[in-house]
């Protein structure tokens, strides 16, 4: 197992995808590292969404290979992913308004103590909400001060946040992200950008799905472009500009109008 | 990156103003408050009209008439919970009911195993018709809708041409009809309450080992003082008539577990979480459709003793057992007690608290010598006005939330 930092978490190779006589997929190749953010951009129907549901386990490609920490794996299903250490945050985050903080974060894992068995045994409320505490500092998330609140009180950022630290709770290696900062105000996304880099402070590969560019310029460390199903170029944040990015998304043409502020 | 500042409004109890304090209490879960505020009302009035109403022996009736209406709401509460309905739950009691009059008075079986038994029919009634609503798909409304025609006709079919069945059974006559003895009735108290207590003291310690925020200590004794005095004082009432009945020990006694089991267990957590929002707790790993069949299959096992109370009440079961309102006044119940119609929302024990608001109305209203429509109707306007409090409430707290 190389420990370098910048040896490949994930690797896809020729990955296709057909839907019927759709190609969505048309052999992209892509890596992430340790400690990287990686933005996949792309117009609509370019295969963002078809790509990360690939990772995710959510469907299977038709062809190519997926490395994980240098090893070629299946990803069967969203519970072999999550079983490899790869956690997908989804628009629609998957949260249970009615719970608080602790449980949402431990739902489905919660832990529990004797004497009864199986589903009847104790929760472990004092336990999982220390935990809870511990994981928020890590990620310096500081807006969820109550974590006994229902999750329905909270804002999209501070629900973003849980989702994300669900991720980070359970150990995985590689964070998936569908537009985390889609319909969240200025202060909001702030407060997701920030998590997501500490996400890659701790060591974690990250892939985030973005339409908006300034967010990718301040976030991302490689910015991934897709177009039409294949692979339009690959930038490294630090040495291009948004008007590279764009010219890639769009096939060359420099659209009027069309530049990232 | 840097961390980020709170954009939730401060809630360090010593620096909020007064303004901030009223917010808060508006935010906060009010728990049994409300239903308790509408309880002392309903009783304040009635004692004022008629002074008979707080006497021992007419509180120890409206133990009694609380029973049926009271277990039933249990079974709902649960169903309630994981965001479902269950129609049938009434006509489910009354064709348990009819089960056991038919098992001890026309086969002559044993006590234990006519109770055993109709309990058994009652908890495969809802696991068949759990297991057609989550396996096929039907909404649970209309599968329920299809068992409340069907158990009743099962239950006509049993009654026969008589339409009525008596049950001479000892034991199943006492359910509702005997009292412990005073002794006794303090020692559970005792035993309870020190349960409580130590519950109370185990939580507190778990938490402060792991130096997380604890309640203000005068909470936690109040917590352990007021359900003493509580107990204390109903107790020594009850004992001013015939004692405490048999019934309030077994409705407690049910609704402990339940409470146990939604609260404490991971079970209960599911419970939470599918009523909350289904598919995410599919995603999360919950079985939800495991669950939502045996939470049927649950309440329909306490709609059954929801039967054989009403058999002992009664001494008999009869073509109305079960029928009528029944049903409706046990699903008002959970909604009283703050139980929400669209899941993930409520308490066992406050349902009971719920089914107590119900059979003071009644009982208050039978003391004047009010007909049973006015009944009907005193009902329906507290149904209304205590969905109505919880919603504004509801919205209040959402709005600011947002």
């Amino acid at each position: 197992m190389p420990a370098v930092n910048s040896a490949p978490l994930l690797r896809l190779e020729g990955i296709r995808k057909s839907y019927g006589a759709v190609h969505a997929l048309n052999g992209v190749d892509l890596e992430v590292r340790r400690g990287e953010v990686l933005a996949l951009v792309g117009d609509n129907g370019a295969g963002k969404s078809t790509l990360v549901k690939t990772i995710a386990g959510a469907h299977t490609a038709d062809e190519g290979r997926i490395l994980f920490e240098g090893d070629e794996v299946r990803v069967s299903g969203p519970q072999a992913a999550a079983e490899l250490g790869i956690a997908t945050v989804y628009q629609d985050l998957a949260i249970c308004d009615n719970l608080d903080v602790v449980a949402n974060l431990f739902l489905g894992r919660e832990q529990v103590k004797a004497p009864l068995a199986g589903r009847l045994r104790r929760l472990s409320n004092a336990a999982m909400e220390q935990r809870t505490r511990e994981v928020l500092a890590e990620l310096s998330v500081t807006t969820l001060r109550d974590v006994r609140r229902p999750v329905s009180g909270l804002s999209g950022g501070q629900r973003q946040a849980v989702a994300v630290a669900r991720a980070v709770l359970w150990g995985s290696k590689l964070v998936l992200l569908d537009e985390p900062t889609a319909a969240l105000g200025v202060e909001q996304t702030d407060m997701v950008l920030g998590l997501v880099r500490s996400l890659a402070e701790r060591g974690l590969g990250v892939i985030v799905i973005s339409h908006n560019l300034s967010d990718v310029f301040r976030v991302a460390d490689r910015i991934a472009v897709l177009r039409l199903g294949r692979n339009a170029g690959t930038f490294v944040r630090a040495e291009s500009e948004p008007d590279d990015v764009v010219a890639a998304i769009t096939g060359g043409r420099l659209l009027s109008g069309a530049k990232a502020s | 990156m840097s961390a980020v500042r709170a954009d939730a409004p401060g809630r360090d109890g010593a620096r909020l103003g007064l303004a901030a304090r009223l917010g808060a209490a508006r935010d906060a879960d009010w728990g049994p408050v409300p239903v308790l505020i509408g309880l002392a009302l309903i009783w304040l009035v009635f004692q004022l009209l008629n002074e008979n109403f707080l006497t021992a022996r007419n509180l120890s009736n409206l133990v009694l008439q609380v029973g049926v209406v009271g277990m039933l709401s249990l079974g709902v509460v649960l169903v309630l919970l994981i965001g479902e309905i269950d129609l049938s739950l009434g006509t489910l009691a009354g064709m348990c009911a009819a089960v056991v009059a038919v098992l001890l008075t026309n086969h002559g079986w044993p006590t234990w195993a006519a109770i055993a038994f109709a309990i058994a029919v009652g908890a495969a009634a809802g696991l068949l018709q759990g297991g057609i609503s989550v396996l096929v798909g039907v909404p649970s409304f209309v599968v329920t809708l299809g068992g409340f025609l069907a158990w009743q006709g099962v239950q006509l079919t049993l009654l026969g041409n008589a339409g009525e069945l008596r049950v001479e059974d000892e034991f199943v006559r006492g359910i509702a009809n005997s009292y412990l003895p005073s002794w006794l009735a303090w020692l559970l108290l005792v035993v309870a309450v020190a349960g409580w207590w130590a519950d109370v003291a185990l939580r507190r310690r778990a938490r402060t080992r792991l130096s997380l925020t604890t309640r203000p200590l005068s909470h936690d004794v109040a917590a352990c003082l007021a359900p003493a005095a509580f107990g204390a004082l109903v107790v020594a009432y009850l004992d001013g008539y015939f004692g405490v009945p048999w019934l309030l020990v077994v409705l407690i006694g049910i609704s402990v577990a339940l409470g146990a089991l939604t609260t404490r267990t991971q079970l209960g957590r599911h419970l939470f979480a599918i009523g909350g929002d289904r598919e995410a707790a599919r995603r999360a790993g919950v079985r939800v459709d495991q669950i939502r069949v045996l939470v049927f299959a649950l309440a329909a096992g306490l709609a059954a003793v929801a039967g054989l109370i009403a058999v002992s009440r009664q001494f008999a079961v009869s073509t109305g057992t079960g029928g009528g309102t029944l049903l409706l006044e046990a699903i008002a119940a959970a909604v009283i007690g703050g139980a929400s119609l669209f899941g993930g929302q409520g308490r066992v024990y406050q349902a009971l608290l719920g089914a107590l608001v119900i059979a003071s109305v009644e009982n208050g209203l039978d003391l004047l010598g009010k007909p049973s429509s006015t009944k009907d109707i005193a009902t329906g306007a507290i149904l209304v006005a205590a969905v109505s409090i919880d919603a504004i409430s509801r919205r209040r707290r959402a709005a600011r939330g947002a």
